[in-house]
């Protein structure tokens, strides 16, 4: 298992509820978790991932993602079990959506 | 394009297919679950961690209240997904705490969504305790009152310790597709080699664990389609005007001398098709082949 850490500033965005959480932890797959953060203007991502080697990727696939999307002010948690890039993306899209009230 | 489409297959939301969250919003009233624990407070498991695997918010199991036609109930939901279900030390504290609610709250039943093989062998002593934990909480929720339901229709089945939780509950509502056993087919394989059991034989394998044999041979008592709203069906009816007996030593040893004897009349069986012309079903070749309804018309029609 592989622990990351990321932090991106990006444009604020307001929560629906809580916490909103999409996908499961099997084969090829991951959850993300999404909560509220400490910093508006920030988001910081923890991943905890099965796939050692692959930080770069990651960072690359997140980053491109808050850069895309209003996600200040998250802190997102990632429990992953190889899921590819694609995938990650389109959770990470979907937990965003649920997070925000399904505003996607 | 004009083709029509079949209504019936747009509605149809797969239960094999659907996550544990999506089963749980399906097959409750819309809108009515309430999590206990939820992922944000939950811990995933410290054993996992230990051996580098990363662990699920919830480990692997979903619990809470909800309504079922108006009722209140308490909902477990195990993730398939995640390590196949696999009872570990959280996920089973999870379960014994709620069945432990529902022997004090007496809601009007609690629905338990199994969907898994048995204990979590990364915890090991862990999770068996855990399981025997989940056995006693569920006959002391029974005792208290409260019927508890098994909904068994995921790709893991109910198999090991769960197959055993199961049938400890009031009554288990299964598909086709669920699978009830001990111990699991590739469990078996290894132990007593391939000639006593074929695990990659998937015919073979549904035609002893699945939810037809289990119909015909009275394990499960409701058979319905793979279809989140074909188990919530099947759970109101279960429970409509069903009280919970109290435990008796009468009906116990009753239900042994049942088991017994079944066991002595298959004995030696090695198919399920051997079984089902024993119960009088006139061509057991035909059981894998038919739809539910007709399954469930041929089974009234049997010897009893």
């Amino acid at each position: 298992m592989e622990n990351l850490e990321f932090r991106f500033t990006a444009q604020p965005v307001k929560p629906a509820a809580g916490a909103a959480l999409c996908g499961v932890v099997g084969s090829g797959n991951l959850e993300i978790l999404i909560r509220p953060g400490d910093e508006a203007d920030a988001c910081t991502v923890v991943v905890k991932t099965s796939a050692r080697g692959f930080g770069k990727i990651w960072e690359a696939v997140i980053a491109e993602f808050a850069s895309r999307h209003p996600v200040g002010g998250t802190r997102i948690a990632i429990n992953d079990m190889g899921a590819t890039p694609a995938v990650v993306s389109l959770r990470l899209g979907q937990a965003l959506g649920d997070y925000t009230g399904g505003a996607q | 394009m004009n083709t029509p489409v079949h209504t019936s297959l747009v509605l149809r939301h797969s239960y094999f297919e659907a996550t544990a969250r999506s089963r749980v919003a399906q097959v409750l009233d819309a809108g009515s679950f309430r999590e206990f624990l939820p992922p944000e407070v939950a811990q995933p498991s410290p054993h996992l961690a230990i051996l580098d695997i990363p662990g699920a918010f919830d480990d692997g199991v979903i619990i809470g209240s909800a309504a079922l036609d108006g009722k209140p109930v308490l909902v477990i939901a195990q993730e398939g997904q995640f390590m196949g279900g696999a009872v570990g030390e959280i996920h089973g504290a999870k379960i014994v705490g709620l069945l432990r609610r529902a022997a004090l709250e007496k809601p009007a039943a609690v629905i338990f969504m199994v969907d898994s093989g048995g204990v979590r062998l990364h915890e090991a002593n862990a999770g068996l305790i855990a399981i025997s934990e989940i056995m006693r909480a569920v006959l002391d929720a029974r005792a208290a009152g409260v019927p508890v339901l098994a909904l068994v229709g995921g790709s893991c089945g109910a198999f090991g310790g769960m197959g055993i939780v199961s049938r400890l509950c009031s009554a288990i509502i299964m598909s086709e597709e669920g699978r009830l056993a001990l111990s699991g087919p590739e469990v078996i394989e290894t132990v007593a080699g391939v000639e006593e059991f074929d695990s990659k034989d998937r015919a073979l394998v549904w035609r002893v664990t699945g939810g037809k044999h289990r119909y015909l041979t009275g394990d499960c008592a409701e058979l319905v389609e793979d279809d989140a709203a074909g188990f919530r069906q099947g759970a109101i009816d279960v429970l409509a005007g069903r009280t919970e007996p109290l435990p008796s030593s009468t009906v116990l040893r009753a239900e042994q001398e049942r088991l017994s004897s079944r066991r002595q009349r298959f004995a030696g069986m090695r198919d399920g098709l051997e079984v089902w012309a024993a119960l009088g079903v006139p061509d057991p070749g035909q059981v894998s082949l038919i739809d539910r309804d007709s399954l469930v018309a041929l089974k009234k029609g049997l010897p009893a």
